[in-house]
């Protein structure tokens, strides 16, 4: 269980929020030309990675609205909250 | 719209009213149903000064732009639901011309006016344990630092949604309950509220 800062609500409880999964996967730009497999990455492969991970949640019970999360899925530590469509913050900047 | 005659508490089967004398004479705890509030959940960009002057004009309202806070006026609330969300909550009756109102005044509008009084009831709870009460079953920080008059949020209340708003001080609370949800909310209220001496209070 951890506080969630839900960028409008403010400081939160877990059972609030819905996750939403890996953030900043773009659709294909051109679906129809792409091979099985580059279909299959964008809809089925994700980043399970141990430490930062950028992700979707929802404030669910709250003000139902999307945002992204920086998170450390080792520690648990919540290392940042930002609006859905702004690319994420500090190092992982490079990254969306 | 329903016809009124036939309209019913969602708290109708607990026989609410005729309990009234039961609570003890020193009551910390006062428990009360309102039911048949009109509410109206309208959506819309409070940037857009078209949309903000019609709703102003036709509602008589202001809309809150603070997160968790609501605003009065002669008698009606405008809540903070979400960015570009608000509940207006006004007398029974009145929703559905107010709601034609605004549907007019907004007509080719980025908009949505929908009535949803009759999906929630309201659960007034005051006295000096109020606030002991909630605490029970809801994580939001609600020392007068953090929540206060003027404030409310939309949370979780023993893991039923709810709406919270403090109306005063002394601290009153109400909580609107999803009609479903609200016989739950009432029993998990006054089991929470028993050992601080709960009355229930006619209207």
């Amino acid at each position: 269980m951890f506080l969630i800062q839900c960028p409008w609500c403010g400081p939160r409880d877990e059972t609030e929020f819905g996750y939403g999964g890996e953030a900043h996967i773009a659709r294909p730009a051109g679906p129809e030309t792409l091979s099985d497999a580059d279909w299959a990455d964008y809809v089925f492969m994700r980043k399970n990675p141990k430490g930062v991970h950028l992700e979707r949640w929802v404030h669910r019970h709250g003000c139902r609205r999307w945002f992204n999360m920086a998170r450390d899925t080792y520690t648990h530590q919540v290392l940042g909250v930002y609006q859905m469509g702004e690319p994420p913050p500090g190092p992982e900047g490079g990254d969306g | 719209m329903a016809e009124r005659y036939k309209q019913q508490g969602a708290l109708a089967h607990l026989h609410l009213a005729a309990r009234t004398a039961e609570g003890p004479e020193d009551a910390s705890v006062r428990l009360i149903e309102r039911p048949f509030q009109g509410q109206i959940n309208l959506r819309g960009e409070i940037g857009d000064e078209a949309f903000r002057s019609a709703v102003e004009s036709v509602a008589g309202l202001s809309l809150p732009e603070t997160p968790n806070s609501f605003l009065e006026q002669a008698g009606r609330r405008a809540l903070w639901l979400g960015p570009n969300e608000w509940l207006i909550v006004l007398a029974d009756g009145e929703e559905t011309a107010l709601a034609e109102a605004l549907r007019a005044a907004l007509a080719g509008q980025h908009a949505s006016i929908a009535e949803v009084g009759h999906s929630r009831t309201v659960i007034g709870l005051a006295g000096a344990r109020a606030r002991e009460v909630l605490r029970k079953g809801c994580s939001l920080d609600l020392h007068p630092r953090a929540f206060g008059p003027g404030q409310c949020a939309q949370t979780l209340l023993a893991r039923a949604d709810m709406i919270l708003l403090q109306a005063d001080d002394r601290p009153t609370y109400e909580i609107n309950a999803r009609r479903s949800f609200a016989d739950y909310v009432w029993r998990w209220l006054e089991d929470a509220a028993r050992e601080y001496g709960c009355a229930l209070v006619a209207e």
